[in-house]
């Protein structure tokens, strides 16, 4: 009777489609074993604050009213863009009071242990059954990603679609604060994604640079215009025609002169950020352009080793026979011996001793996929070599991989690559362990924030400084 | 044309809250012990324009927190963190009489808060920024479910709390306004209820016969959250405001069918015939409408329609033989209805029936009638459409800004704790 009541509720809720077990809401996903009417215990109550957040801002999870000393997992889940679930959990016991606080309690167990704030995101990973090799990335912008945060009695690890939880919550993570503008930009051929602060600006900018993969992904540069810069999400890799991946610096230059003259923009005080392939671009420009004179840059997960030439090559070529790389003991292509040994003719490497700006270098020291820590070393040489160490910091991190991302999101170790020319795919190794790999995204950005806003705002530290 | 220099910057924590969250602006990048406004607009759904602003220096870092900082001048002054909401009125030249109520809870109230240079107090809009925000604040937390009623007869609103439940219930009753008012009952879902907003004001016309509702009708609607799948059914509460609380008294003494676990009233009485209908207690009060009073801007203060108290037990709910506990919360300036001699008189009662202990009374001096969830913009005064008459009139509601916002804020603190406490058993120490 109440299984049928509830149907007829759910169909004149005419927005709820029900259609799979983990679809959202998760109310409908009842075990239908609590009779719902009368009810002996009192139910806990589960918040989460912010109930929406920018994506790099911490939440604070709180569920009372539970019994004293009760086991708890708390879960969280999210269903991405490509249809693919993710989740984490953590083992907690409740207090005397029947409260369990994430943020001050350790978790004993689950998708990650001890005192974690926000071990329910960062440690997320494909639910049991899903395909090898996900990768979790948001690319909508404009709306947030949106994540069920549950409490299950006792300590799960499995099973989560199959047990009613006691309590959920849904909170929102968002790349953009409001005012935000999304503009996409077609100007002499140069094509990526701006985004704008609100305000009648003018406003520094960074020109952030992607790595090899698909297209533009402009999370990274909508949390950068959420933090009061002008960005614009440069899209290289797909300009061509012909399938053919050349594009030569000038291409860098323009998009740079672009983002420089617009009205918006305070001239003076642009930067240029790259990961991967995109740092290499940015050392690129650093070190060569006449016309480009970047403020400061950043370059994460980066080498200098080899012309952007070069590496446009190497992407083209990339499958399992390319030479220098190899496999390891899970199949899992690792890229980074196509680095080394670290050159030592100068015309083989971007000329980093020719960089006259702040720059700022970001690796993870288990990066699998390029050889940033020996890269890294040459650059540190050369550029004390020349006199010019002061310009230059280097945060490396230990146990941490080749994606740095903004903070929270999921590491991954291995995910699908795929040649875009050839179609070929490879399981690529991006090395990292999790724990280690979180920690370093967390500490990596609020330091490139505090690197950007010293050199392009005047030394004003960010907000959450204050 | 751009300038050389970078511009200050404001930044709002969180930049999307619940209404009832606290937030903080934040502007940076000012020169030092610089003279700054910082303003807050929203441009409401009715197409009115409210603003309320601050007047600050920035410290030798160039920086002002409004949630730390005091203000020196503006629409509030001294340390209020939150006074760019609940200080907001209509901008200059707007239309008289006008109240900020959000329709349509599914899309947030967009404030834009802007920094100018010197202590303005006009012209904002004619005067360029130095730098800009946008805060968005719901009243509808994410996974928050709404529902249109229209079963049983019965027009209303049901919110419900993201998961399975099942959660405590809620029956959110306004006043004498009338209408289908969503916003309340959407944030008390957002806290954990479900909620139910219901519209019974609106009498029902056939030919030439108007009706009011029955009490039948407010029984229909205990019901259908009693029955919902998703509700614990013996722990349902009652939420009136004004009227509503009228409503909810007489239904909690005399109904056979509602037995709510508690009773929250918010600037109500229990003054009215007992157990009668609706019908009967409007002819109650028009027959006292002589007592109407205006003040000197001719606005209607309606208070003494229901003075004094009577002795008369026939006039006022029996309130001594209510069973479950009552939250009353009372503006000592309230100029629309005597809450605050209603509420010494249900004192008075529930003391000689022996059932006082079931009695909280918050008692809110300079606070006017409409208590409104947390930073809300006070209005002393506003339009009013009598429904049966069809006729605009200006009410006085009483309170003054100051006061009635810090009520607003302990007495919906008061609430959510009282809700806590005796639908969730949560005791806070």
């Amino acid at each position: 009777m109440i299984f049928r009541s509830y149907c007829i509720l759910a169909q004149k809720t005419a927005q709820v489609l029900v259609s799979g077990r983990h679809q959202l809401p998760t109310c409908i996903w009842l075990s239908f074993r609590r009779s719902a009417s009368s009810l002996a215990v009192c139910p806990p109550v589960l918040s989460v604050q912010p109930t929406r957040a920018l994506v790099d801002e911490k939440f604070q999870i709180v569920v009372r009213n539970l019994r004293p000393k009760q086991e708890v997992t708390v879960h969280s889940l999210h269903h991405s863009e490509d249809k693919e679930y993710w989740e984490a959990f953590g083992h907690y016991i409740s207090d005397e009071n029947g409260t369990v606080t994430v943020m001050e309690d350790a978790s004993r167990g689950g998708t990650y242990t001890g005192t974690e704030p926000m071990g329910l995101l960062w440690s997320l990973r494909p639910i049991p059954g899903s395909r090898h090799g996900l990768r979790l990335r948001k690319m909508n912008v404009l709306s947030p990603m949106v994540v069920n945060i549950s409490v299950y009695k006792g300590h799960l690890n499995q099973g989560f679609s199959e047990e009613a939880p006691l309590a959920t919550v849904v909170t929102e993570r968002w790349y953009l604060v409001p005012g935000v503008q999304r503009v996409d930009i077609r100007e002499q051929g140069v094509k990526g994604t701006l985004f704008i602060p609100p305000g009648p600006g003018p406003f520094p900018a960074v020109l952030d640079i992607w790595g090899g993969g698909v297209g533009v992904a402009e999370h990274r540069a909508a949390l950068l215009a959420s933090h009061g810069f002008v960005a614009l999400a440069l899209d290289y890799l797909s300009v061509n025609k012909k399938g053919i991946l050349h594009v030569e610096t000038g291409y860098f230059e323009m998009a740079y002169n672009i983002l420089q003259s617009l009205p918006q923009v305070s001239s003076e005080r642009v930067a240029v950020l790259g990961l991967s392939l995109g740092a290499t671009a940015t050392l690129t420009l650093a070190a060569y352009s006449k016309t480009a004179k970047p403020r400061c840059c950043v370059s994460i997960s980066g080498s200098h080793v080899h012309h952007l030439k070069i590496l446009f090559g190497i992407l083209q070529r990339m499958n399992q026979r390319l030479p220098k790389t190899r496999l390891d003991e899970n199949n899992h292509f690792i890229l980074r011996g196509v680095f080394l040994p670290i050159p030592t003719e100068p015309d083989l490497k971007v000329d980093v001793d020719k960089i006259e700006c702040p720059l700022l270098i970001v690796i993870g020291q288990d990066d699998q996929s390029w050889a940033t820590v020996e890269s890294t070393e040459d650059i540190e040489q050369i550029m004390e070599r020349s006199g010019k160490r002061n310009l230059l910091t280097v945060l490396s991190y230990p146990d941490a991989g080749h994606l740095i991302e903004p903070p929270y999101t999921p590491h991954v170790r291995c995910s699908t690559f795929i040649n875009q020319h050839s179609r070929e795919k490879v399981m690529m190794l991006w090395g990292g362990q999790t724990k280690p790999h979180a920690d370093a995204q967390e500490d990596a950005w609020e330091k490139i924030l505090l690197f950007l806003h010293k050199h392009l705002y005047q030394d004003i530290p960010p907000a959450d400084k204050l | 044309m751009s300038g050389k220099e970078p511009c200050p910057l404001v930044v709002v924590r969180p930049s999307r809250g619940i209404v009832d969250e606290k937030f903080v602006v934040l502007v940076q990048n000012l020169p030092p012990g610089l003279a700054v406004t910082v303003h807050a607009l929203i441009h409401s759904e009715d197409d009115d324009f409210w603003e309320a602003f601050g007047h600050y220096i920035s410290d030798d870092r160039g920086c002002v927190n409004v949630a730390k900082d005091g203000s020196i001048g503006g629409s509030y002054d001294g340390v209020k963190p939150m006074g760019l909401l609940w200080s907001m009125k209509p901008i200059p030249g707007s239309r008289p009489g006008l109240r900020l109520r959000k329709k349509d809870v599914h899309t947030p109230l967009v404030v834009n808060i802007s920094v100018y240079q010197g202590h303005m107090n006009e012209r904002f809009k004619d005067t360029p920024a130095l730098a800009c925000a946008v805060a968005e604040r719901w009243y509808k937390g994410p996974g928050v479910q709404r529902v249109g009623i229209t079963t049983n007869g019965l027009k209303g609103t049901l919110f419900l709390p993201p998961g399975a439940g099942p959660f405590p219930g809620l029956l959110d009753l306004w006043g004498g306004g009338g209408g289908l008012v969503e916003y309340r009952s959407a944030l008390l879902a957002s806290h954990g209820y479900v909620s139910l907003a219901l519209d019974y004001m609106t009498p029902k016309t056939s030919g030439n016969n108007t009706q009011h509702v029955g009490n039948d009708y407010f029984e229909a609607a205990f019901r259908l959250l009693q029955e919902h799948p998703q509700v614990c059914a013996d722990r349902i509460a009652l939420l009136g405001l004004s009227f509503g609380t009228s409503v909810a008294l007489g239904m909690a003494v005399y109904s056979p069918v509602i037995k709510p676990k508690c009773l929250v009233s918010v600037s109500g009485s229990h003054v009215m015939p007992v157990n009668g209908s609706l019908s009967d207690v409007f002819a109650e009060i028009k027959k006292n409408a002589h007592n109407t009073r205006h003040d000197e801007e001719n606005r209607i203060i309606w208070r003494d329609l229901l003075l004094p108290i009577p002795d008369d037990p026939s006039k006022k709910v029996d309130v001594g033989q209510i069973q479950c506990p009552v939250l009353l919360l009372v503006g000592e300036d309230d100029q629309n209805w005597p809450a605050s001699e209603s509420a010494e008189d249900m004192r008075q009662m529930m003391e000689k029936a022996g059932n006082s202990h079931l009695l909280t009374i918050a008692s809110y001096p300079g606070t006017g009638h409409l208590i409104e969830p947390p930073y809300s913009p006070h209005i002393r005064a506003s339009n009013f459409m009598v429904a049966q008459s069809r006729t605009k009139v200006i009410v006085l509601w009483g309170g003054q800004t100051v006061p009635h916002s810090k009520a607003q804020e302990d007495a919906w603190q008061k609430t959510l704790v009282f809700l806590e406490d005796h639908l969730y058993g949560i005791k806070h120490r």
